[in-house]
């Protein structure tokens, strides 16, 4: 695991540091797998991930397969002061995608035009609530992140 | 003892420090002076303060305030989380306190060096771990990043406007223009200031953020029954309360059913619930303003107005002096100063006493919030 001083080295992108719930839904990551945390005993999908169940209490879940399709629910354009390496491509697009396959559940990422774009490659008159988004995966510091590209229509 | 804390307890003492980007004393020094200032307002001993109240994210603890003012025996201290969402619920902690026998004298203050110490969001040790890596990696990185992302969906579903955002800007202030303690008290904004300001996060622009200020205040609390024979009016707490909905997740609360409405809708159920009065009989509110598009969501949370009607709610003055509801008397977080909320509770005070630059005539009852995104609170206060 990446302690939070790694992430700071030098000028890059901060990394995920994940926690003990959390860890699951990177090493799939790092497999271009997108999953979400599953309770075996009712069923129902949660996020962020957490050891019980908020529905009925288990402690038993599993990690489903998601299709990685989901729609543009919000975004926001940051423009500086920001941290350096994020300033570098600023302003760039943070979105927030609404899963095709359990809607409640709302992952923030980045709108690229392919999984190794920079944060900004795509023009801001893309962005649009409700576009169609597919996830991607690229290699940020040595972990898998998701991005996200718009769907082919 | 009060088996309800409406009005059993009153504030008869607030105190502040002036306000500005960078003064030279220290927070300890300035939680002090706003401290004894309050104390001086309310004719009270330092020796006689046996309770104290803070929130989070303030660097000066009990122990400090308590040693360097001089105050007696403490018997009670609370820290409430959440930074700007715990400055209401220091008061409520007090007057819980006090009207049930734990405490006599109570303190609530806050002390921040924030126009000219770090920026929180810069330090990125913390917040990583969860929800952190959820959302910082992305780009997600300070508060008005993360509001914004709400701020935008709220003008898709409900029309609101960047135009809806100076209205609530521009009430702010006006109210500073009226303050001579307000950092913004000789700069008017105009509509082309604001339409023409650099962008944060957009949809958010440089005047829909709050000010970086350094300054404290402080309020003191006691009993109705002692607050008769105290030097000030005293402005009771009618009414308090906390929110902490269910599946909320602090400022990135992205994952619960309805974003939208946020820990302000749970506090304001139970502060109504304990209250003589509703919404329609509140005189003049004091509603936590680190960011623009929490005034709308605020006014439909407290219900002032109906879910989505909060950016129409703001349109021909109505949060203006004379107005359907005049907010944030002082200026605001958004023009008088950012000291976490806690210049509203004082400002709140001010208008039931009568001494506000911004006075509502008349004004007997006030809500005032603490930070709406994130587990909050609210008191409210009448005259
Ligand atoms: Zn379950």
């Amino acid at each position: 695991m990446t302690t939070a001083e790694e992430t700071t080295a030098g000028e890059s992108l901060l990394l995920p540091v994940p926690d003990e719930d959390g860890a699951p839904f990177w090493e799939y990551a790092a497999r271009g797998e997108l999953r979400v945390q599953a309770c075996t005993a009712c069923g129902r999908l949660r996020f962020p991930p957490r050891p019980c169940c908020p529905h009925c209490q288990s402690f038993d879940s599993e990690w489903r397969r998601t299709s990685g399709r989901g729609r543009i629910w919000s975004w926001v354009r940051p423009h500086p002061p920001l941290l350096p390496a994020y300033a570098a491509q600023a302003p760039y697009n943070v979105i927030l995608v609404e899963l095709a396959d359990a809607p409640q559940i709302r992952l923030a990422g980045n709108l690229v035009t392919s999984a190794d774009a920079p944060l900004n490659s795509v023009d801001p008159a893309r962005l649009r609530i409700g576009a169609r988004v597919q996830a991607v995966f690229t290699e940020v510091g040595g972990m898998s992140v998701p991005r996200w590209v718009l769907e082919k229509a | 003892m009060a088996a309800t804390l409406k009005d059993a307890t009153a504030i008869v003492g607030i105190g502040q420090t002036a306000f500005a980007k960078r003064l030279p004393s220290s927070e300890k020094e300035l939680a002090c002076r706003a401290i004894l200032a309050a104390l001086a307002d309310a004719g009270i001993a330092p020796s006689e303060v046996d309770a104290f109240a803070s929130y989070t994210m303030e660097e000066t603890d009990e122990v400090e305030v308590a040693k360097a003012i001089g105050a007696g025996d403490v018997t009670f201290f609370s820290k409430v989380g959440y930074g700007g969402g715990g400055s209401c619920a220091t008061v409520g902690h007090l007057a819980a306190a006090i009207a049930t026998g734990q405490a006599t004298v109570g303190v609530a203050w806050r002390s921040r060096k924030r126009g000219s110490g770090p920026r929180p969001w810069k330090n990125t040790a913390v917040q990583l771990p969860t929800p952190g890596q959820w959302t910082r990696p992305f780009g997600l990185l300070r508060p008005a990043d993360e509001i914004g992302m709400l701020a935008r969906r709220y003008m898709h579903e409900y029309g609101a406007t960047r135009d809806h955002l100076f209205n609530v800007a521009m009430a702010c202030r006006n109210r500073a223009n009226e303050n001579p303690a307000a950092m913004m008290y000789e700069r008017p904004l105009t509509r082309e200031m604001y339409m023409s300001s650099r962008m944060i996060s957009e949809p958010l622009c440089l005047f829909d953020n709050c000010l970086e200020t350094d300054g404290a205040l402080a309020c003191v609390i006691v009993s109705a029954e002692r607050a008769r024979d105290c030097r000030q009016k005293p402005v009771y707490v009618h009414s308090a309360a906390q929110g902490l909905p269910a599946q909320h997740h602090g400022m990135v609360n992205y994952w619960n059913d309805d974003p939208l409405s946020g820990p302000a809708w749970t506090a304001a159920r139970h502060l109504w619930k304990q209250a003589d009065f509703g919404p329609s009989d509140v005189d003049v509110a004091q509603i936590y303003d680190a960011f623009t598009p929490l005034i709308p969501l605020s006014l439909e949370g407290y219900g002032f107005c109906g879910r989505g009607e909060g950016a129409a709610f703001t349109e021909g003055g109505a949060l203006e002096l004379g107005g359907r509801l005049p907010i944030n008397t002082g200026g605001g977080g958004l023009s008088e100063a950012y000291v976490h909320g806690f210049n509203l509770i004082n400002e709140g005070v001010k208008q039931l006493r009568g001494t506000s630059t911004a006075q509502v005539p008349d004004a007997a009852t006030c809500l005032v919030t603490a930070g709406e995104g994130v587990p909050t609170s609210a008191i409210l206060l009448r005259a």
